[in-house]
C-alpha cells in the first residue's frame, strides 16, 4: 500500500509541476492585457478573472481526493484556458473555433437546485479588418454580422425572470437583473455611437425576438465607472459604453428558441437537449444571457479571438413541507436524461457542488463519480464531482446518464452573505416618495468599497439635495459621485457613487423625488399597474470568505497558511436589487367623455354668463317709441325743432 | 343665466328669494333628508356588479382542503399564547420556516398620550411577525397582504390557524405571480400601524420600530382576518377605514361574488341582505344597514385592521367570523376555499384595483349607492347654507334701496372688526379644545379623584362648556356694534359652515351629511331676535357633542343592543376618549376637525344668538 500510494505521489508530482507552468503563463497572458487598469479599472480586472473562475471551473481533474492538490488549485483558477487540452488545440493551427459546454449544478442552502448552463464558442477571427468575414463554422452568423456591421467591441446581454434571492441562494455565478439587460462597448471607432446603439438595440431585438427596441435615449445611461470592459482591449472611456435595462421585460419561450439556435448543436445534441421550456418555465428563477468579448489566444496574447459565451441558469424550487431527504435527478428537472455530448464540442462536462459535504454523509450522488475538482467560486472553495460527456464510460451500461442526488435540506434559517442589497420606495401619496437603497455588510472586520449605480427614469424626478448616505447612524461620504439629471422626455437620471461600507453594518442611501405627471399619451396601456424603475447595480471587490476564514477550520498545509493569500482575499461581485414599481398620478381614463362634457358645460355657461355680468354694465333701457312718434320726431328734426 | 342679466327679471327672482326664503330652506331641508332616505330603497339603487376584467371573466378553482388541520395549527398558537402570555414569535417564526417563507420580525413600542382604558393598555410593546412566500419567476415588485390579529385572551387563534394553513397551501402552489405576505399583527392596530409605517418607512404618529428587513414591493391588495370559532355561520365585511376612507367596491364585489359561489352566508354591517324591498320591514332593514355604514364611516375610525391600509392606497377590508345561534353553520375549509378564491382572483390583477367606485354606501351587500346619487343629498341641505347666505347679501346690501354696487364703504371698517374678534375667540376656543385635555391631564389627575382617562374626557368636556360662556361677552366693551353687525358676522359663518361641511362631506360624506343635519338648521335660523332661552336649548341641543350623543344612542340602538341613558353615558365618555386616541396614534382627523373647525363655527352661531 506504501509503495503504491508513493508512485501515485510522484506522479501527482509531474502532474502539479506541469500544472504550475501553464497556469503561471496564462498569468502572464491575463496581465499583458489588462495592463493599463485604473483603480476602477482593476476592480474590473479581477471580475474578468473570477467569472472566468466562476463559469468554468478549471478543469483539472485528480484520480484521488482534493487535499493533496490545494496549493496548486489556488492559483490555477486564475484563467479559463488553463484546460490541458485547450493548449494542446492552441498548438495545432488546423481548427480556429472551439466549442466547450458545461452545466454546473449546486443544491442551494433553501433546498433548491440551481443549474447552470454554460456554452463558450471561441473564434480566432477579426471581424473589423476591412475583409468580409463570410464562412461561418460553430460561431453564430447573426451575431458575427452584428459584430461587424455595429462594430461592437463587447457585447452583454441578458433576460431573467425572475429575482435572485441572495438570502437564501447565496451568490449566483452570473448576476442579472429582472428584465431584459444590455451592455455594449463599442470600437472608438465608431462615431455616431447613439444612432449605431438604436440600430443595434433593433437588430438584437429581432434576434433574440425581444422588445429590446423599446430602448431608446429615455432608458440609455453611460456609466462612468461601473461597467468596463471584460475583455481585452485598453479604451475605458465610457462614451462608447452604452447600457440599458428593460425591468419589464417578460422572459419566455419566444426567447428562449432563437437563444438555442445560437448553439452549434441547437438543442438536438449535448447538454441542450435539457433545454426544455415546458420545465425551464416551470421553475423560481430563469435567466439566460450571451456574452460576447475578445480574450487572448494563447498565452502571449499575440491574436486575440472572439469569446461567445451563452449562459443559462435555472432554480427549481423543490419545496416538500415534509423534512427528509429531497431527491433530484436530470429526468425529474428536466424531463430529459443525457445521451451524449455535442459532437462539435472539445469539452462536454458536468459539475455538481459537493462542497456542503465533503464526507459523503448528507449527499447521494449516483452513478458515483471518482472525478473531483476544485476551484474558487466567488471567494469560497468549492468542491465538485465531474461528469465528463466526452467519455462513453460516463453514460454507462444503459447509454443514458440521468444523474440523480440526495440530500438533506437545512430549511429555514436565511444566508448571510457578505453583500447584498435591497431597495423600496417610502412614503405614501401620489405626490413625492423616496428612494431606499439599503446595502449590507456582513463581513465582521473588514469594510470594503461598492459602486453604486442607479439609473432612474425622467418621470421621477430626483432631489438631489436630498440625497443622504448613513451607516450605522452616521453620515458616509461618498468619495466619488457621478450624477447626470435628466431631461424630461429625453434622457434619465444617472447617479453612480462609490461608497465605503463599515464592516457589519446597513448602509442606507436615501433620496427623494416627485412623480411627474405626464401627458396623457404617455401613460402605457395600463398606467394603474405602476411605472417600472430598473434594478441599482452594486458592483464591488468583496473580501472572500476563503480569507475570513482565520481560524483554519480545514485542513491544510501550514506552509499555506499564515500569510492570507493575496488572490483569495476579495473578489468581484455584481449585486442587482429588485426594481422598483411606482404609481405616478393618473387620470381616469375610463371617463374623458364624462370630463369633456362637463368641463365644456360649465366653460360655455357658468363661464360665459358670469363673464358677461362681470364685465358688461346695465342700464335700464328706455322703452322704444312708437312708430307715430318716431314720425313726429323725424318732422320736428327736418323742421330744426328739438324732439318729443 | 339670461335671466341674471335682465336686471328686472333679475330683481323679481331676487325677491322672490328673499320672500320665500324660509319656505324654500323648510322644502330643501326636508329634500335632503327624504333623498337621504330614498338611497336605501332598493329600486333606486343599484346592483353591484363586478367592474374589474381580471377579476371577472376568469374563474378560478377553491381546493383548500386543509381546514382541520388550520384549526389543529390554530389551537397550537392558542398554547404557545398562553404560554408566551402574548406573542409566541419563535414559535411563529419557526412555523412560517417550515412552511416554506421568508420570515421576519418587526419590534415596536409605543406610549399613549393617556391609558386607553377600553383595551387597558398604556405603554404598548409588542412584536409583528410576518413571512414573505416569494411568487416563482416574479421580481418582487408586487404583493398581496394576508393578515391576522394575535389578539389577548382566547380570541382569533382559527383565524392565525387559518392563515397558516393558507400559508402551507399556498407555498405548494404554482400560479403565484405576486408576493404574498402573511402578517400576524400583535396589539391589533398598533402593531398594524407599525408594520405598515416599517413597511413605507414613514413615521407619522410618532410610534418606535425597527425597520424590516424584508419587503415584496407595491402593495395591491390586502384582508385582514377575524375568526374566533371552529365554525361559522356567517361571514361579516368590514370596509371602513380611517378618516372614513373606503376600499375599492371591486372588493367588496370580489367577496360577495365568492360567497356566492361557495354558500357561505355573508354580512355586511352585521346584517343580512333581505329579498322584500317592497314591505315596509324589508326596507326599514335596509335603512338600518345603510344607517350603520353611515355612523361607522362618519366616526373616522378603522373599524378593522384593515383600515389602515387605506392611507397608502391599498385596497383592503376585513373579515370577520361570525359565530351565532343559527343552523347553517361554515367550517374552517370552507373558509380558507374562499379566502383561496379571492387571492387566486388578486393575484390575477394587472393593475391596482381602480375601476369600481371608491365614494359609496351601501345599503345591502349586493347593493350600493354611488357618490353621484348621495351627492344632492347633501347638496339639498348646503343649498339652504347658500340661500340664507344671499338673503343676508341682499338685506345687507340695500337697507335704503335696491343698488347693484356693494357694499357701501361706511360698514366695513367697524364690520370687518366686529366679526374679526368673534371669529378669533371661538377659534382661540377650539384650539384649548383641541390641546388642554391632553397637556391638562397630570394636573387634573394630582387635583381631582380621577384617572388619566377620566381627566382628558372630563377636560375637554369642560372646555367646551367654558366654550359657550366665553365669545358671547366678549364683543362688549370693544366698541359699539354697528347696526346690523351680527348679520355680517352671520354672513361670514354661514359661507364658513357652508365651505366646511362641503369640503367634509367630499372627504368623508357620512360625517359632512350628520354634521349638516344638525348644524344646517342652526345655521339657517339664529339671529338675536328669537326668544333666547327656548332657542338656546335648542343649539344646545343641535351642537357636534349632542349629536354625537346621540349618535351613540342611534348607533346602539340600530346595532339592536339598545343602552340605558347611564351605560349610554359611560358609552359616550368612551367614545370620546377613543376619539382623542385615534387621532394620536393612527392620525385620524375627525376630533382635530370637530375642535378646530366644526365646534368654533358653531360657536359663532352661539356668539349671534346673544348679540347685543
Amino acid at each position: 500500500m506504501a509503495a503504491h500510494r508513493c508512485s501515485l505521489s510522484a506522479l501527482l508530482l509531474i502532474i502539479c509541476s506541469l500544472l504550475v507552468f501553464i497556469v503561471a503563463d496564462s498569468e502572464k497572458a491575463t496581465l499583458t492585457g489588462d495592463h493599463h487598469a485604473t483603480a476602477v479599472d482593476n476592480l474590473q480586472t479581477v471580475t474578468e478573472t473570477e467569472e472566468g473562475a466562476a463559469a468554468e471551473e478549471p478543469a483539472v481533474e485528480e484520480e484521488r481526493r482534493w487535499e493533496e492538490t490545494v496549493v496548486e488549485e489556488a492559483t490555477a483558477d486564475k484563467e479559463d484556458t488553463s484546460a490541458p487540452e485547450t493548449v494542446v488545440q492552441s498548438s495545432v493551427p488546423q481548427p480556429k473555433d472551439d466549442f466547450q459546454e458545461e452545466l454546473v449544478i449546486r443544491p442551494l442552502h433553501s433546498g433548491d437546485i440551481y443549474a447552470s448552463f454554460q456554452f463558450r464558442t471561441l473564434w480566432e477571427t477579426d471581424f473589423m479588418r476591412g475583409n468580409k468575414v463570410s464562412h461561418y463554422r460553430l460561431f453564430p452568423k447573426s451575431l458575427g454580422q452584428v459584430i461587424s456591421k455595429f462594430s461592437v467591441r463587447e457585447l452583454h446581454i441578458s433576460f431573467t425572470q425572475g429575482y435572485w434571492r441572495t438570502m437564501q441562494w447565496g451568490q449566483p455565478f452570473l448576476p442579472s437583473p429582472p428584465g431584459a439587460e444590455l451592455w455594449v462597448w463599442f470600437q472608438d471607432s465608431v462615431t455616431d455611437v447613439d444612432g449605431t446603439w438604436k440600430e443595434l438595440t433593433n437588430v438584437l431585438s429581432g434576434i433574440f425576438c425581444a422588445s429590446l427596441n423599446f430602448i431608446d435615449s429615455t432608458n440609455t445611461v453611460q456609466p462612468s465607472a461601473s461597467f468596463k470592459p471584460l475583455g481585452i482591449g485598453n479604451v475605458t472611456d465610457h462614451r462608447f459604453l452604452r447600457y440599458a435595462t428593460l425591468p419589464r421585460e417578460i422572459v419566455c419561450t419566444e426567447n428562449l428558441t432563437p437563444w438555442k439556435k445560437l448553439l452549434p448543436c441547437g438543442s438536438k445534441a449535448g447538454l441542450a437537449v435539457l433545454l426544455k421550456s415546458e420545465k425551464l418555465f416551470h421553475s423560481s428563477f430563469h435567466s439566460q444571457a450571451v456574452h460576447i468579448r475578445p480574450v487572448c489566444q494563447d498565452w502571449q496574447c499575440k491574436t486575440t479571438s472572439w469569446e461567445l459565451r451563452q449562459t443559462l441558469n435555472v432554480v427549481f424550487d423543490l419545496h416538500t413541507p415534509g423534512q427528509g431527504k429531497l431527491e433530484w435527478s436530470l429526468f425529474k428537472m428536466f424531463s430529459r436524461t443525457l445521451t451524449e455530448a455535442c459532437p462539435l464540442a472539445s469539452s462536454s462536462k458536468i459539475y455538481i457542488d459537493i462542497t456542503d459535504d465533503p464526507q459523503g454523509e448528507q449527499f447521494e450522488v449516483s452513478p458515483a463519480t471518482h472525478l473531483l475538482s476544485q476551484a474558487m467560486v466567488l471567494g469560497d472553495r468549492r468542491t465538485f464531482s465531474v461528469y465528463d460527456l466526452t467519455q462513453q464510460i460516463t453514460f454507462g451500461t444503459v447509454r443514458s446518464l440521468n444523474l440523480l442526488i440526495r440530500w438533506k435540506s437545512s430549511e429555514g434559517d436565511m444566508l448571510r452573505p457578505l453583500l447584498h442589497a435591497e431597495r423600496y420606495v417610502a412614503g405614501y401619496g401620489l405626490q413625492t416618495g423616496e428612494i431606499h437603497t439599503l446595502m449590507y455588510n456582513n463581513h465582521p472586520y473588514r469594510s470594503f468599497p461598492v459602486l453604486l449605480l442607479d439609473s432612474v427614469p425622467w418621470y421621477l424626478r430626483l432631489y438631489i439635495h436630498t440625497l443622504t448616505v448613513t451607516s450605522k447612524g452616521k453620515d458616509n461620504k461618498p468619495s466619488y459621485i457621478h450624477y447626470q439629471p435628466s431631461k424630461d422626455r429625453v434622457r434619465p437620471h444617472l447617479l453612480e457613487m462609490l461608497v465605503q461600507l463599515p464592516p457589519n453594518s446597513v448602509t442606507e442611501v436615501t433620496v427623494q423625488f416627485e412623480r411627474a405627471l405626464l401627458k396623457w399619451t404617455e401613460y402605457t396601456p395600463d398606467p394603474n399597474h405602476g411605472f417600472y424603475v430598473g434594478s441599482s447595480v452594486i458592483s464591488s471587490l468583496v473580501p472572500s470568505i476563503v480569507a475570513m476564514d482565520t481560524n483554519s477550520t480545514r485542513e491544510q498545509p501550514l506552509f499555506s497558511s499564515f500569510f492570507p493569500c493575496k488572490e483569495e482575499s476579495s473578489y468581484f461581485m455584481r449585486v442587482y436589487t429588485e426594481p422598483l414599481l411606482v404609481n405616478l398620478p393618473t387620470p381616469d381614463f375610463s371617463m374623458p367623455y364624462n370630463v369633456i362634457c362637463l368641463t365644456c358645460t360649465v366653460v360655455a355657461v357658468g363661464y360665459g354668463s358670469l363673464y358677461n355680468l362681470l364685465t358688461r354694465s346695465f342700464q335700464i333701457e328706455e322703452p322704444s317709441p312708437g312708430l307715430a312718434k318716431r314720425i313726429a320726431n323725424i318732422i320736428r328734426k327736418m323742421r330744426g325743432v328739438p324732439p318729443l | 343665466m339670461g335671466l341674471l342679466s335682465d336686471p328686472n327679471r333679475r330683481r323679481a327672482l331676487i325677491s322672490l328669494l328673499t320672500r320665500l326664503n324660509a319656505p324654500i330652506c323648510v322644502v330643501c331641508y326636508m329634500a335632503g333628508v327624504a333623498w337621504f332616505m330614498g338611497l336605501a330603497f332598493e329600486p333606486f339603487t343599484l346592483r353591484t356588479y363586478m367592474s374589474e376584467n381580471a377579476m371577472g371573466s376568469t374563474m378560478v378553482e377553491e381546493r383548500f382542503p386543509a381546514g382541520e388541520r388550520a384549526l389543529g395549527t390554530g389551537r397550537e398558537f392558542s398554547a404557545h399564547k398562553k404560554k408566551a402570555g402574548g406573542m409566541p414569535v419563535d414559535w411563529l417564526v419557526k412555523t412560517m420556516q417550515s412552511r416554506g417563507l421568508e420570515v421576519f420580525t418587526q419590534r415596536f413600542s409605543r406610549r399613549l398620550p393617556f391609558p386607553d382604558e377600553d383595551k387597558e393598555r398604556y405603554m404598548v410593546k409588542g412584536t409583528n411577525v410576518y413571512g414573505i412566500l416569494r411568487a416563482p419567476r416574479a421580481p418582487r415588485t408586487e404583493a398581496l397582504v394576508l393578515s391576522a390579529p394575535c389578539s389577548p385572551g382566547d380570541d382569533n387563534n382559527q383565524a392565525v390557524g387559518v392563515l397558516l394553513g393558507l400559508a402551507q397551501y399556498f407555498r405548494n402552489q404554482v400560479f403565484w405571480a405576486k408576493d404574498i405576505i402573511f402578517l400576524v399583527n400583535e396589539h391589533d392596530l398598533i402593531g398594524m400601524q407599525a408594520w405598515l409605517e416599517g413597511y413605507h418607512h414613514t413615521n407619522t404618529t410618532g410610534m418606535d420600530w425597527s425597520p424590516l428587513q424584508g419587503r415584496g414591493g407595491s402593495i395591491q391588495a390586502a384582508l385582514s382576518l377575524e375568526l374566533s370559532s371552529d365554525v361559522v355561520t356567517s361571514l361579516d365585511l368590514v370596509l371602513e377605514g380611517l378618516n372614513g376612507q373606503l376600499p375599492n367596491l371591486d372588493l367588496a364585489n370580489l367577496f360577495y361574488a365568492f360567497c356566492q359561489k361557495i354558500g357561505v352566508l355573508c354580512t355586511t354591517q352585521g346584517k343580512l341582505q333581505r329579498n322584500d324591498w317592497d314591505s315596509v320591514s324589508g326596507y326599514s332593514h335596509a335603512v338600518q344597514t345603510m344607517m350603520l355604514m353611515v355612523m361607522k364611516q362618519a366616526s373616522g375610525r378603522p373599524w378593522g385592521d384593515h383600515g389602515l391600509f387605506l392611507r397608502y392606497h391599498i385596497e383592503a377590508a376585513t373579515i370577520k367570523g361570525i359565530n351565532s345561534f343559527r343552523q347553517y353553520k361554515t367550517d374552517a375549509t370552507t373558509i380558507g376555499r374562499l379566502l383561496e378564491g379571492m387571492y387566486r382572483k388578486l393575484n390575477n390583477l394587472l393593475e391596482r384595483l381602480h375601476q369600481s367606485y371608491f365614494f359609496y354606501l351601501m345599503p345591502s351587500l349586493s347593493h350600493f349607492v354611488s357618490i353621484g346619487y348621495y351627492m344632492p343629498a347633501f347638496g339639498l341641505l348646503a343649498l339652504i347654507l347658500l340661500l340664507r347666505a344671499l338673503d343676508l347679501w341682499i338685506q345687507l346690501a340695500t337697507p335704503p334701496t335696491f343698488n347693484l354696487n356693494p357694499p357701501p364703504s361706511q360698514m366695513s371698517s367697524p364690520g370687518v372688526l366686529s366679526v374679526l374678534t368673534p371669529l378669533v375667540i371661538s377659534h382661540l376656543t377650539g384650539v384649548a379644545l383641541y390641546t388642554l385635555p391632553i397637556h391638562f391631564q397630570e394636573i387634573a389627575v394630582e387635583h381631582f379623584p380621577v384617572s388619566e382617562t377620566e381627566a382628558v374626557v372630563l377636560t375637554a368636556i369642560a372646555v367646551y362648556t367654558a366654550g359657550l360662556a366665553l365669545p358671547h361677552n366678549t364683543h362688549r366693551g370693544l366698541f359699539v356694534p354697528p347696526f346690523n353687525g351680527w348679520k355680517v358676522l352671520k354672513l361670514v359663518a354661514v359661507l364658513y359652515l357652508a365651505v366646511l361641511l362641503g369640503c367634509t362631506a367630499l372627504i368623508n360624506f357620512s360625517l359632512g351629511f350628520i354634521l349638516a343635519l344638525t348644524l344646517v338648521p342652526v345655521a339657517a335660523f339664529v339671529t338675536p331676535d328669537v326668544p333666547k332661552a327656548l332657542s338656546a336649548f335648542i343649539m344646545v341641543i343641535l351642537s357636534p357633542a349632542c349629536t354625537l350623543l346621540f349618535s351613540v344612542f342611534l348607533f346602539q340602538e340600530l346595532q339592536e343592543m339598545p343602552v340605558s341613558f347611564l351605560d349610554g353615558w359611560m358609552l359616550y365618555l368612551s367614545v370620546i376618549s377613543q376619539g382623542i386616541l385615534d387621532h394620536a396614534l393612527y392620525g385620524s382627523l375627525v376630533y382635530p376637525l370637530v375642535a378646530l373647525l366644526v365646534y368654533p363655527c358653531w360657536l359663532l352661531f352661539w356668539n349671534i344668538l346673544f348679540w347685543k
